[in-house]
């Protein structure tokens, strides 16, 4: 595939850089190049919302920095963890003096970076409180749950836990609210191709041409099974009911759907598999009250899509209903 | 009794990232089979930050390690730069002020090394990671050392049983990290972590053993 790139060592910095500069009224750079702020934060006596991961899932992690949104974020090596010392940074950027809550994914390397990142911040008297995203169902039984990892599901649990902030809320009560959204989404990926680090130069993986891998997760790990490609109907149908039988919601419920691109499949093919999403999900007696659609959260360029589904109440709509300004509109 | 100097060994440091720059694409490539395939890329960029501040300092082989152990943490991330950070910073402060490397100081720095390592992350032995060669290479060196072994024949037993549950990795399903979500599929590969671990070791052992035959 052709790119556009420069250095594929300096991938990264070169996104970055052209990301602040698209940006400059929304965010700003720390000290640390590889920290990007809100540039309001931090934001005396709110509690600080962070995240991090590795690069190469844009508009996630950095387009989620924002008003009522992330208040700083840690920047990673292409789909490897930032350092401890990046989610220390970050972690200090956006302390207002009430505490700074780290929402990120269940990832070996971000578990033990933002672990190391939380003692450095105890040091300096912040505390941290942690949510570990794992929504993605085919990452592990329902049973190990806790061995799952994080996907898309983490918008919602930034969007939540960001607005919860915005409202005042202590510490306890962001880390709360942030997961019950996290508890509250399942996801799935479907992989048509595989993804190619620029500095590697071939893909990880094979999907042979006619297959795709069902489970597939956000960094080129080949997913959990592997059949041959059908129809966007029986696609969707088969992400729905993956996603809907790990769930076990009562009818009547009330859902937040997102449809998230993986980097090199169309939008109009998203709205293909909506299509049957929206049927399947309302079939089931489910209520979707919004669904957001398009390339929230992508793995360079795999063809593929995700899709999140997330249970609402009452306290998850008021603070999806809150306005957010960042670079992602929400 | 058989000793090295630890004020004149900062060079092992610096072949240990020639031989990782050495290995880059092949680390990469075993990576790539099960994980996303920048193992070798992460790891050459680390050693390579590293050996650039050191080339030219003749640092002590305690200064060389903690500059390596601090560069991997602070720059590096993944899951490597941590892992391998706290190793190398916890094998620096145990020989640092310690002008006569023996058995068993090295040995102590190997332990401290691994529970560094334990310290931060949650896999053991049989999960398919760099402790299936870290930890039967440390057992056999304190094995050695028990027996009554010398220093340069414990640091051989070192690196045959590193290099040995390097190649057991093969057969072993990925418990855990970014290969564990394969199950079955991760059978018949290498793990690269344990892979760049055997790499190590190796150079770690023959530093150390050329160092004890040569006396500056």
């Amino acid at each position: 595939m052709q790119r556009f790139i420069n250095d594929p060592d300096q991938v990264v910095e070169d996104t970055v850089k052209g990301f602040v500069k698209a940006h400059s009224d929304i965010v700003r750079l720390a000290e640390n190049p590889r920290v990007v702020v809100a540039r309001q934060a931090p934001v005396a006596g709110k509690v600080g919302v962070v995240t991090g991961g590795g690069s190469g899932h844009e508009p996630a992690f950095i387009g989620y920095t924002g008003r009522s949104m992330l208040d700083a974020v840690a920047v990673g090596e292409l789909f490897s963890s930032p350092t401890a010392k990046s989610f220390h940074d970050a972690i200090r950027a956006a302390d207002g003096g009430k505490g700074v809550v780290v929402l990120y994914g269940n990832y070996a390397g971000d578990n033990m970076n933002v672990k190391m990142a939380t003692k450095l911040a105890a040091k300096d008297g912040i505390e941290v409180a942690t949510v570990v995203a794992n929504d993605d169902v085919c990452s592990a039984p329902a049973s190990e749950r806790e061995k799952r990892r994080g996907v898309a599901g983490e918008i919602f649990m930034w969007k939540v836990g960001g607005a919860k902030a915005a409202t005042g809320a202590s510490l306890e009560e962001v880390r709360a609210a942030a997961q019950k959204a996290i508890d509250r989404c399942r996801s799935i990926g479907v992989g048509l191709g595989p993804c190619t680090l620029p500095a590697v130069g071939h893909p990880n993986f094979r999907i042979e041409p006619g297959t795709m891998e069902v489970g597939i997760g956000h960094h080129g790990e080949p997913g959990v099974r592997v059949e041959p490609l059908k129809t966007a109907e029986e696609v969707a149908r088969d992400m729905v009911k993956i996603v809907l039988d790990d769930h076990g919601l009562p009818e009547g419920t009330e859902v937040a759907v997102l449809v998230s691109g993986l980097g090199a499949t169309p939008l109009n093919e998203l709205y293909i598999l909506n299509d049957t999403i929206e049927s399947e999900i309302s079939a089931r007696g489910l209520k979707i009250r919004e669904t957001w659609i398009g390339n929230y959260f992508t793995s360079l360029g795999m063809v593929g899509a995700t899709l999140t589904v997330m249970a609402l109440d009452d306290e998850l709509k008021t603070l999806l209903d809150v306005e957010t300004r960042c670079t992602i509109l929400l | 009794m058989q000793t090295f100097d630890n004020t004149s060994s900062g060079a092992i440091v610096l072949s240990m990232a020639e031989r990782i720059i050495e290995n880059r694409a092949y680390l990469s490539e075993i990576d790539g089979k099960i994980g996303d395939g920048d193992h070798g890329v992460n790891m050459a960029k680390g050693f390579g930050m590293a050996a650039e501040r050191l080339k030219g300092k003749d640092a002590s082989l305690s200064q060389s390690l903690d500059t390596l152990g601090t560069v991997l943490m602070t720059e590096i991330g993944g899951s490597m730069g941590p892992l391998y950070g706290v190793m190398f910073t916890e094998f620096a402060e145990t020989i640092e002020g310690v002008e006569k490397i023996d058995a068993a100081t090295f040995g102590r720095m190997l332990h401290a090394g691994l529970s560094g390592i334990q310290s931060i992350g949650a896999a053991k032995v049989g999960d398919k990671t760099l402790l299936d060669t870290l930890v039967p290479g440390v057992e056999a060196f304190d094995k050695a050392t028990a027996d009554g072994k010398s220093f340069s024949d414990a640091l051989d037993a070192l690196v045959a049983a590193a290099e040995a549950g390097r190649d057991s990795t093969l057969n072993l399903v990925a418990k855990i990290g970014r290969a564990s979500r394969l199950g079955e599929r991760s059978l018949g590969v290498l793990d690269a972590g344990a892979t760049s671990c055997a790499i190590i070791l190796k150079e770690l052992a023959q530093g150390a053993k050329a160092a004890l035959a040569n006396p500056s």
